[in-house]
């Protein structure tokens, strides 16, 4: 890559030339994560403190780890960025990257005993901003070269699958059991767990319940244009309350109705708690999925509504057969929308005592503990991106639809 | 048989239908003509209900079409528009099954009918029942879209500009193909359109529309010698009016005994495109031949231009 003459120079077309023959083209995004990685390596690399709260050392990757490990981790990542760095195939930059990242996961690990002093079991070591900055980028690297592939929506899936359960693996391994993110978690298992069916109950049943309610008002809304503007813009409306706010808003009459409704608060429906929390995220989740249906009904070529009504379809045919599966890869984004959003928000949610990862988060927060923070917002991050690889990946399967749609 | 029975339909009171009258003979072909705006898709979507009449009745085989429901309807009679209509999601074979599916056809008659019906349109079922209409061309889609309207066997098919969206070439060739297709199924057809030479190729009678009204309603050479009002005859265009009535007889019927020098023209040529060649290449007159190939006469020149006068 490069020869060994010094006089470099940059031509009119920002290239480097190096030597005669040689040139040396820059992946423009290879360039970013090259300074990254650079920047990340000489990053601290872990974090010491005698105990869960107090403020700590920060140690470089070389006197993180011991020395063959650090050594080998900081040639794994230049040797990965300036793979990066070169106009490599895709194969070869996602295969950089998951060694990198390998690496690191082990590596973290590694410190994580490496650093624990034998007469302190308070001590507590966390990764540090390096450590971060390195993952980051390597992922960015992964999933830059894994879309340059251009894989399948299903080959999509069996890789998120596969990303998925490496993760999965590495937590039972054991190697991350010295770093305080999993001291948090294993003092607090079965919370955790509970907590993250509260998380997903609030984020995917919102989720389900504004499907139920939103497909037919935005099937309705677009049969009834004098209709559309006022729930569009009721909804709208909605979605510029501050989420703290709603949550908030809400106290008041749901605790009315749980004393003056009979049996409400027999099925859960109190002022604080889950109840609200679930109102304000179906709340939420109605404009994008009202919207995406009205848009998406909308874009339905006139002469496809025409021909079927023509040959004899009822209503419901038209609006079952033809409309809305035409209409799904516009509704779709609508629902992957609202999902990511949702598993977000529901964090929000342990604010008015509905549980869910936002607990970890506050209760952290309350304590100055950030490794309880992370223990509450790594999974709420990792549920999110998967939600959104999924959905992504649906879309694009139903998108063939709309291609021909467009074409015809 | 379609009777249509002084029908009117009145948006915001102004009449865009006006008291129209009409019959279209069984198994002919009817082409509704005018300028846009002169009412003559409402008329055709009158007769399968797309759009609700406000006076008058229209009967088909003597049965009043309100008779059942609009959808059942409209599943008994074929429709065709402009830019086809296909389904994007669905294949062609599923676009062309349809109307009998939602009569309830069991899988194997509707397979049968779907295959009939591509190799009639010069399809090759097996490699087109599975395409996407995306994946068609202009031509092929368009004969996809005639094919799902005739697949449930209707005796009546409405056709709104079916061919307008083609090119020229496409479009002649398509016209030919509806003319076969109808006679072969012999089903009736109401057409409409703004293409004169479209509906004096295709027509066996031709509906005039203006403002609602229907002006005049005859056969075409009716419609070029005796033009009910003037719009009729500026819609025909008068400088055009002995071509039309040559083209729309063969030289068969203008054979005279005897002779003649030149390439033979087979009996089904049009008398206009004879007195094309005999003008573009200056004879006076040209042999005629049957389909076999065995002469039967000549055509004149004097003889063509006698018949073109009004």
């Amino acid at each position: 890559m490069f020869d060994g003459s010094l006089n470099g120079k940059l031509t009119a077309s920002g290239e480097l030339r190096w030597g005669r023959h040689l040139t040396f083209r820059p992946d423009k995004l290879g360039v970013a994560i090259a300074l990254l990685a650079v920047y990340g390596a000489l990053s601290p690399f872990a974090t010491m403190r005698a105990n869960r709260i107090v403020r700590g050392e920060s140690l470089g990757m070389l006197s993180a780890l011991p020395t063959w490990a650090g050594w080998l981790l900081a040639f794994t990542v230049l040797g990965a960025a300036s793979v990066a760095l070169s106009r490599s195939p895709a194969v070869a930059r996602f295969l950089a990257a998951a060694l990198a990242l390998a690496m690191l996961i082990v590596c973290v690990g590694l410190s994580g005993t490496f650093l624990a002093p034998a007469d302190n079991a308070y001590a507590r070591i966390s990764p540090a901003s390096g450590f971060w900055l390195l993952l980051f980028t390597f992922s960015l690297l992964a999933t830059d070269s894994i879309t340059r592939m251009r894989p399948s929506p299903v080959l999509r899936l069996v890789y998120l699958a596969t990303a998925v359960g490496l993760v999965y693996l590495t937590l039972v391994s054991g190697i991350w059991d010295g770093l305080s993110v999993m001291k948090e978690y294993s003092a607090r298992a079965d919370v955790f767990w509970t907590e993250a069916s509260r998380h997903l109950a609030l984020a995917l049943g919102s989720l389900f319940a504004a499907m139920l309610a939103g497909l037919p008002l935005g099937v309705l809304c677009e049969r009834v244009p004098a209709l559309r503007a006022g729930v569009l813009n009721t909804l709208n409306l909605i979605q510029t309350i501050p989420s703290i706010a709603l949550f908030g808003i809400l106290i008041g009459p749901l605790g009315w109705v749980a004393v003056n409704v009979p049996g409400a608060s027999a099925i859960g429906i109190r002022g604080i708690g889950m109840a609200p929390a679930f109102v304000a995220l179906f709340l939420y989740s109605l404009l994008p999925v009202v919207a995406n249906t009205v848009a998406g009904l909308n874009g339905v070529p006139g002469a496809t509504r025409e021909a079927a009504r023509g040959i004899g379809m009822t209503s419901a045919q038209r609006l079952f057969r033809v409309e809305l599966p035409l209409a799904l890869p516009v509704i779709l984004t609508g629902i992957r929308i609202v999902l990511v959003q949702n598993i977000g928000l529901a964090t929000i949610a342990a604010l008015i005592g509905g549980g869910g990862f936002g607990t970890f988060v506050f209760q952290g927060l309350g304590q100055t503990a950030t490794d309880l923070v992370l223990l509450g917002a790594l999974p709420t991050v990792a549920l999110a991106f998967v939600s959104a690889v999924i959905l992504d990946a649906l879309i694009e399967m139903n998108r063939t639809v709309a291609v021909n749609k467009r074409a015809a | 048989m379609i009777e249509i029975e002084s029908v009117s339909k009145l948006y915001d009171g102004r009449p865009v239908v006006d008291d129209v009258s009409m019959v279209v003979e069984p198994r002919s072909i009817a082409v509704i003509v005018g300028t846009s705006g002169s009412g003559k898709t409402t008329l055709l979507r009158m007769i399968n209900r797309l759009v609700e009449g406000d006076a008058g009745a229209i009967r088909l085989d003597g049965a009043d079409n309100r008779s059942i429901a609009g959808y059942e309807l409209r599943r008994r009679i074929g429709y065709a528009i402009q830019g086809h209509g296909l389904f994007p999601h669905k294949t062609v074979a599923d676009n062309i099954a349809t109307v009998p599916t939602l009569l309830g056809w069991d899988r194997p008659r509707v397979n049968d009918k779907v295959r009939e019906l591509l190799s009639l349109f010069q399809l090759d079922p097996d490699v087109f029942g599975t395409r996407y209409p995306h994946e068609l061309s202009g031509g092929e889609q368009q004969r996809v879209g005639v094919a799902r309207a005739l697949a449930a066997e209707p005796n009546v098919l409405l056709m709104d500009e079916p061919f307008g969206a083609l090119d020229p070439i496409i479009r002649a060739k398509a016209q030919e193909d509806l003319l076969a297709i109808q006679k072969h199924f012999s089903t009736t057809i109401i057409l409409v359109t703004h293409d004169m030479e479209e509906a004096f190729r295709l027509a066996d009678k031709i509906a005039v529309m203006d403002g609602g009204r229907l002006l005049q309603y005859g056969r075409p050479d009716e419609l070029i010698r005796q033009p009910a009002t003037p719009f009729v005859e500026a819609l025909i265009g008068a400088s055009e009016r002995p071509f039309r009535i040559l083209s729309l007889k063969t030289v068969g019927e203008a054979v005279e005994p005897g002779g003649a020098d030149g390439p033979p023209l087979p009996e089904q040529t049009s008398q206009k495109d004879a007195l094309a060649q005999m003008m573009w290449t200056g004879r006076h007159a040209m042999p005629v031949v049957t389909a076999e190939g065995n002469p039967i006469g000549r055509v004149t020149l004097d003889g063509l231009m006698k018949r073109a006068e009004a």
